[in-house]
């Protein structure tokens, strides 16, 4: 029996029990409903064995909003418990445990796998490329990554759900504080994905460095492509740094070794610094993108060239420098002293420069354009003023005489949700409705994209100004509950309110998807915003071959001088298509990390060992492989160009973007 | 496939290319992992707690052998590269085949030094410096037993498919790897071992 013990929940709640109901039913009805509707082939030729960076895009974006829905549902439950004082809905280890999981999921397997998926779907197309430069290692990536976010969401039912932060925190993370397996999912779920996550940066990397079409030098990428090869060559240099710190938290808790420890000469701080150099890049990993589709964004709908090319580019490499440098800001009051505390102060302060250069430069983007308010302008608009007032009270923050006051207060929170919620996830929401007719043929609808704007933006401002106010007051992050005499109560319920909002806001886009399923126009041509880069001049929904003629590009913004200065983007004869073959050894080396991962958690050595002799296999595997791929013959693509050819005729290529 | 003729064989075609350049990257975010160790073993080399420091248990013997033999295996495997790229096979197969051999014998010198810690009380779970230091040698070391496979992989392949565009790049690539490791162990021979035996 002992053996089982271990599989048990720590701090059993009847809520924990009805969440394991609820899976095991929705797991059952999945299973049973596939089998019924005979959709397992189905399955396991379009997506589970895909290299297609379209399909695997698609994944990624199912993946991201699905644990946006798995992060809201903490952040829900956090807002409850703290709308009045001394609330008895969770209890202390509860509370801890989805703070913790709240945070690793809306970083680790919602937002990284939300900006993965508008790589996926737009790189490839937006420099005129075919594919991605390793397509089966892309498809290696989302199986790894998929496999770490069912790792660590299995942790609340079985074993107990990590409870010491998203960042942590040796000793509170050692053995001695944390003795449910929690820690150990963090660890090892973290892992697998960041090894994910690694390989996309290398792969991101290689495409836009060598596949981009002729004649699109560096300097005439479009914006995204610019802010997505920074954001790789970050990912590519922080989680090295990462992996190293996961390996030894995992053998100081598996092991016994003395890394973080408290004796025997270990040292907790050094935890900390680890995980920042990554922790504070990977933030920008995160904005950086999200500042591409903005500017992609904010260009198309002002009808203007993007204001200030060289210098966006110039600063997002400011940027990625200084995103290095700045660590230690996230822990002041912790013990360096004064000298090091104000070299990071500064650098902190500095990277507010490039931030500013960017937000004038959207702006005279803005200035004098035709500007058409569409669902994703609006976000791009409410974005500036919001993520300004994040990066201002970030400004506050980098003060680290001030920070005294602030650390580790609501104040914090309020600053990392301003700046993280305008500008990653208005961003995502905003590429999602701008790129989801390009992926699935119809526009999301634009009175319904308005209204989950409007919550979301109105519930955010609820939800989280009123934790300036109550953060500088002194309530602390992290702690459960707070008594009726301090007077946090009514601001608290006030930021409930706000949280429900935005919770309805997240509703809606589901509601969005299915009635525009239902009830959008299919005829809506290949460039339905009136856009301006490469990826809206091929065909809607794209080919398997993205292009059949590779585009000739002469300026940065290749599609739009195509459309106004008559360039000449598709020259030349049609020649045989070379395409990488399908493959399933990518979802099995999934699963096999799944399986050793589980095990390594639960310290189960023998499948353990089993499962990585199997990951060593699958490469054995790989290196003997002869696969040269396939080819798509001209006449097969005649054919198809004739269907799509067909399609638009019908439609007289009526420009929708007037309807809106 | 389309081959480019002026290149050599390795670069020959577009993946080919675009292989060594992904793996490049990939040395770059290597180089990050080592980095990330030695800022860890320089942290904590001198928190030993109860257990032994760098001085008592630095032997310079085994340390010498493994640094010499590596080094040399980092010549052969350049003098294979190099008969690859006169098309000489069988010269290519047999510099790759002593590199290997090569990597076998460090391979065994470092385990003996592995058991010698462990007999002088230098274990895993001694001392935030051991720790530090047997993560550091361990990565280095689980890199060269994976090379070693992977060289084996690769002898196999170019014995049965002879000299390809493909065998070529990977041989290629195994190369660079097998340099790195090698540029790696001199820093751990200088600022781990050299250092440690003179604190």
């Amino acid at each position: 029996m002992e053996f089982f013990e271990r599989f048990a929940i720590p701090h059993p709640s009847p809520m924990i029990y009805a969440s394991m109901v609820a899976i095991a039913l929705v797991s059952i009805g999945i299973l049973v409903g596939i089998t019924y509707f005979k959709k397992w082939g189905y399955l396991w030729h379009e997506w589970f064995t895909t290299v297609d960076h379209k399909k695997i895009g698609i994944m990624y974006l199912i993946s991201a909003l699905v644990m946006l829905f798995r992060g809201g549902a903490d952040a829900i439950l956090m807002r409850a418990q703290l709308s009045g004082p001394d609330m008895k809905l969770l209890d202390g280890q509860h509370y801890n445990e989805i703070f913790t999981t709240h945070g690793v999921v809306m970083i680790m397997f919602m937002a990284m796998p939300f900006i993965f998926a508008f790589m996926n779907l737009v790189i490839p197309l937006q420099i005129g490329a075919r594919d991605v430069a390793f397509p089966r290692l892309n498809a290696l990536s989302f199986w790894l990554f998929f496999a770490g976010a069912m790792l660590f969401n299995i942790s609340f039912v079985i074993g107990g759900s990590p409870d010491a932060g998203w960042t942590s925190y040796f000793p509170l993370a050692g053995n001695d504080f944390s003795t449910s397996v929690g820690t150990n999912y963090y660890m090892l779920a973290l892992q697998i994905s960041g090894i994910g996550s690694l390989m996309t940066g290398i792969n991101m990397m290689t495409t836009i460095l060598k596949m981009r079409a002729p004649g699109m030098t560096l300097m005439k990428m479009p914006m995204f492509t610019w802010s997505t090869l920074i954001a790789n060559v970050i990912i590519v240099f922080a989680f090295p740094v990462l992996t190293v710190a996961l390996l030894m938290g995992t053998t100081d808790r598996l092991f016994g070794t003395h890394f973080f420890t408290t004796t025997n000469g270990g040292m907790d701080m050094l935890w900390a610094n680890f995980f920042w150099v990554w922790g504070h890049p990977e933030v920008y990993i995160l904005i950086l993108p999200a500042f591409g589709l903005y500017s992609e964004i904010i260009s198309t709908f002002s009808s203007r060239n993007l204001y200030g090319y060289k210098s966006m580019v110039g600063s997002m490499v400011l940027i990625s420098l200084l995103s290095f440098l700045v660590w230690t800001h996230h822990f002041f009051t912790m013990g360096q002293g004064a000298l090091t505390n104000s070299i990071f102060s500064i650098t902190t302060m500095a990277i507010a420069v490039p931030t500013g250069v960017k937000i004038f430069n959207w702006l005279f983007t803005l200035w004098k354009g035709k500007i058409r308010f569409t669902v994703p302008m609006l976000y791009s608009i409410g974005f500036i003023p919001l993520f300004t007032i994040g990066g201002v009270t970030g400004v506050m923050l980098a003060m680290s005489a001030a920070d005294y006051q602030y650390h580790n207060t609501m104040f914090l929170v309020a600053h990392f949700h301003n700046t993280i919620i305008p500008g990653v996830v208005f961003a995502m929401l905003a590429g999602l409705t701008y790129y989801w007719p390009k992926f699935f043929g119809f526009m999301l609808n634009e009175k319904i994209g308005k209204s989950t704007f409007w919550l979301l933006t109105v519930g955010f401002v609820l939800a989280f100004f009123p934790m300036y106010i109550t953060g500088l007051d002194g309530q602390a992050r992290r702690m459960y509950t707070y008594s009726e005499a301090t007077g946090f109560g009514p601001l608290n319920m006030l930021s409930f309110v706000g949280a429900a909002l935005m919770a309805i806001g997240f509703a809606t886009i589901v509601y969005n998807v299915y009635y525009s399923y239902k009830n959008s126009p299919r005829n809506i041509g290949s460039d339905p915003w009136d856009a301006r880069s490469l990826e809206w001049a091929t065909h809607t929904p794209v080919p398997e071959y993205n292009f059949a003629r590779v585009p000739q590009v002469f300026s940065s913004e290749a599609f739009w001088d195509a459309k106004k200065k008559g360039h000449q983007l598709f020259k030349g004869e049609l020649k045989d298509i070379h395409m990488p073959n399908n493959s399933g050894v990518p979802f099995i080396m999934g699963i096999i990390f799944f399986i050793a991962g589980f095990s390594f958690i639960f310290a189960i050595w023998i499948p353990a060992v089993i499962a990585l002799i199997g990951i060593f296999v699958c490469m054995a595997l790989r290196s003997f492989e002869l696969d040269h791929g396939r080819h798509i013959h001209v006449k097969e693509i005649k054919e198809i160009e004739a269907q799509y050819e067909e399609v638009q005729g019908n439609e007289a290529r009526s420009h929708t973007t007037t309807r809106v | 496939m389309k081959l480019d003729h002026t290149q050599p064989l390795e670069y020959s075609t577009d993946q080919n290319q675009l292989n060594i350049l992904g793996f490049w990257i990939f040395l770059g975010a290597e180089i990050m992992l080592f980095a990330t160790l030695f800022t860890a073993y320089f942290t904590l080399e001198g928190r030993t707690g109860s257990g032994p420091t760098p001085a008592d248990i630095f032997e310079i013997t085994p340390v010498l052998i493994e640094t010499f033999v590596l080094l040399t295996s980092s010549f052969t495997i350049g003098l294979g590269v190099h008969a690859m790229r006169l098309g000489r096979k069988n010269a290519m197969l047999t510099f790759f085949g002593i590199t290997l051999l090569l990597g076998l014998g460090f391979l065994g010198v470092e385990i003996y030094e592995f058991t010698h810690y462990y007999h002088v009380g230098a274990t895993y779970q001694t001392s935030a410096f051991t720790a530090a230091l047997l993560t550091t040698l361990g990565t280095h070391g689980a890199h060269v037993t994976l090379g070693l496979f992977w060289g084996l992989f690769i002898i196999l392949q170019v014995k049965k498919r002879g000299l390809t565009p493909e065998n070529a790049n990977k041989s290629f690539i195994f190369s660079l790897y097998w340099h790195f490791l090698d540029v790696v162990w001199i820093f751990i021979f200088s600022f781990i071992y050299l250092k440690g035996m003179m604190m």
